[in-house]
């Protein structure tokens, strides 16, 4: 019987229930889109030292895991890899240089990672090769690149680096092409640690070393579960480090978690306006509905059909309007350029539609509240 | 030996204590109905005839005395079987707002029977059966606002009546309706009360209506003041009354406030046969 009265009186005021339907669907985009966009710039601050096979970072004592502060000697590495219950350690560096097409294009902001083969920080190429030898003059680069500048496996790349005061043009191979690796909002461009030392942007030209300095060091442990034991016990073992996970790490970089809550409050406030809005929409109809529910009750139309009645309406127009909204998104998105950092991830969009989905019931829970309280005698002036 | 009346009240009394001020909205009334009698509720606002009609239709409980229907005494059952007794039992028809805006004619009548669980080819023809004896064979698909004020009564009426009830109110169903209509309303309801042998309670302002009524239950200040059964008496109230209509409607909240209001004088006289 609810589902009778619900579906014919949504049928029968189609016109009124698609236009808000559509409301719902601007605050679906609205919040699809937020989530999209948190998850894509998320990605884009944290999408490689996600991705790193690796359970732990150590970072320079007081940097607060700044992966740009920190500086490590090239001897905490072994220092690090002696430690009982450390599987494997590996140095990573990171700066940024610019990739140079030899076609007059703009150039192309990447970071510059420097990581050891066989050594956690060195993703696996998904085409091509890895880097075998430390002194090659050979790159992977992300997917990202290889697809925007159409380069390919074998090609060559230059990229330009400021060193000192004068800016060096480097050529460097494309032996492989890695997956999605983004860091700090730039796709990423991968070398052997000791090309990297040789080419990364230095303030001061003439500095060089036989033992390059690295920024953190990746530590895969035998014991993933271990963690937090392990981070003390690597801290306590070498000198002048601070240990952290994965998340951590990528959380502390900055404005990370500034972006985040930003986002988040964004999220936060349009769903506070689609469950208002929702709510004040139902509430005003079934207000301007309480002779005829009182109608329904007087002649003997229980309480829980005319409660579920209004639900399964609001739900209706939720669900259709929500469908609506992914709709919209999904081709809007289809349709954008990839620079624009919006990512979805099945989590991101599953939570971001349960909540909308929600939007519908809290809103409606007032006017259930109302229509379950219409006296028939008064609603019917008796 | 099973009881004639379907509807019988016993010393029903409703009374309102509102800070203190205590108001007999009904007064100890006796009333009895039975099957295929259909009874016309007079009297001035305030009488206390609206108060009597929400008690019989369960939707306000007595303060005192008994009123059952079908010999089951509705003081003693709990809101949920009241509303249960009211889908079952009762038929009703409102002055206005009788008619749900987003069902057609057919499903305004249909709504009853699914109420009750009874859905089917048989009840749609059963409800196409009642809407065409009503003269709606053409309006079956027509939602409440494209239908007129008289049609949308006699969908009222159908729907009052499709599910079989042994009990049919109706509060001021000619108020908003023009006397030709009024009297084609009023004259069907009469017919298929008669025809089912339910018992039928009319609350009515328009003393020409009790034409059609077997017996005139007039009540004053909560009371039943006269009950009028012989039929010379009741074609001469209906008859030669002025046209009565008082301006509004009653309200139980009004009756309560204003149970001790005198008589209307017009209805008064005409009652007395002057």
């Amino acid at each position: 019987m609810s589902i009778y009265l619900s579906l014919k009186e949504v049928w029968r005021n189609k016109g009124r229930f698609f236009l808000f339907s559509m409301v719902i669907a601007l605050i679906a985009v609205l919040v699809l889109f937020t989530a999209g966009l948190g998850e894509g710039l998320a990605s884009a601050n944290k999408e490689y030292l996600e991705k790193l096979d690796a359970t732990l970072l150590v970072f320079q004592e007081g940097t607060s895991y700044s992966t740009i502060e920190s500086r490590l000697g090239y001897q905490k590495v072994k220092r690090v890899q002696r430690v009982d219950g450390v599987a494997n350690a590996g140095p990573i560096g990171f700066s940024n240089v610019e990739i140079v097409p030899d076609d007059g294009l703009d150039p192309i902001g990447v970071s510059f990672i420097g990581a050891e083969t066989g050594k956690p920080g060195l993703p696996a190429p998904i085409i091509g090769e890895t880097i075998r030898s430390k002194q090659a003059k050979v790159v992977m680069i992300d997917e990202r690149i290889a697809e925007s500048a159409n380069i390919s496996v074998g090609d060559y790349i230059t990229i330009k680096s400021t060193q000192g005061t004068e800016d060096k043009f480097y050529d460097l191979r494309v032996t492989g092409i890695t997956d999605g690796q983004q860091y700090f909002f730039q796709p990423s461009i991968f070398v052997s640690l000791a090309i990297w030392d040789k080419y990364r942007p230095k303030a001061d030209a003439s500095i060089s070393s036989s033992r390059p300095v690295t920024n953190v060091i990746a530590v895969e442990l035998d014991d993933p579960t271990a963690m937090v034991s392990m981070a003390s016990i690597i801290e306590s073992v070498v000198k002048d480090v601070e240990v952290t996970d994965i998340k951590t790490a990528y959380e502390s970089a900055p404005g990370y978690s500034a972006q985040q809550s930003t986002l988040n409050t964004m999220k936060g406030f349009t769903f506070l306006i689609g469950v208002l809005v929702i709510g004040g929409f139902f509430q005003i109809q079934t207000l301007q509905k309480v002779p005829q529910i009182g109608m329904l009750k007087a002649i003997g139309t229980p309480n829980p059909v005319v409660a579920v009645a209004s639900i399964l309406q609001i739900i209706f127009v939720t669900v259709f309007g929500v469908a609506l909204g992914g709709l919209a998104v999904f081709g809007l998105v289809l349709g954008m350029p990839s620079s624009v950092p919006i990512l979805f991830t099945g989590s991101s969009v599953l939570i971001a539609v349960a909540s909308l989905l929600l939007i519908g019931p809290l809103g409606g829970l007032v006017s259930i509240r109302v229509a379950l309280k219409v006296e028939p005698l008064t609603a019917l002036g008796m | 030996m099973k009881n004639e009346y379907i509807l019988e009240t016993k010393n029903a009394s409703k009374i309102y204590d509102s800070n203190g001020l205590v108001v007999k909205a009904v007064d100890e009334v006796n009333l009895r109905i039975k099957a295929g009698e259909f009874v016309g509720l007079v009297g001035p606002s305030g009488s206390g005839k609206t108060t009597m009609l929400a008690m019989l239709a369960t939707l306000l409980r007595e303060t005192d005395g008994s009123l059952l229907i079908d010999g089951q005494d509705l003081g003693s059952m709990s809101d949920k079987q009241r509303t249960k007794f009211r889908r079952e039992k009762i038929g009703f028809t409102f002055q206005s707002n009788n008619l749900v805006p987003y069902l057609t004619a057919l499903e305004n009548v249909e709504v009853m029977l699914r109420l009750n669980k009874i859905n089917g080819r048989k009840s749609r023809e059963k409800a196409i059966a009642l809407l065409t004896r009503l003269g709606l064979e053409d309006r079956f698909d027509s939602l409440p606002g494209q239908l007129s004020g008289g049609q949308q009564q006699r969908v009222a009426i159908a729907r009052s009546l499709i599910h079989d009830p042994s009990v049919v109110l109706a509060d001021e169903p000619t108020a908003s309706l023009d006397t030709e209509r009024a009297n084609q309303v009023v004259q069907i309801f009469a017919d298929l009360i008669h025809e089912g042998n339910r018992a039928g309670i009319m609350v009515t302002h328009d003393l020409r209506m009790c034409k059609y009524v077997d017996k005139v239950v007039q009540m004053v200040d909560g009371k039943i003041a006269r009950v009028i059964t012989d039929r010379d008496e009741i074609n001469l109230l209906a008859g030669t009354s002025q046209f009565d209509k008082l301006p509004k409607q009653d309200s139980v909240e009004e009756e309560a406030l204003s149970a001790n209001a005198l008589f209307t004088p017009t209805l008064s006289s005409a009652l007395a046969g002057n």
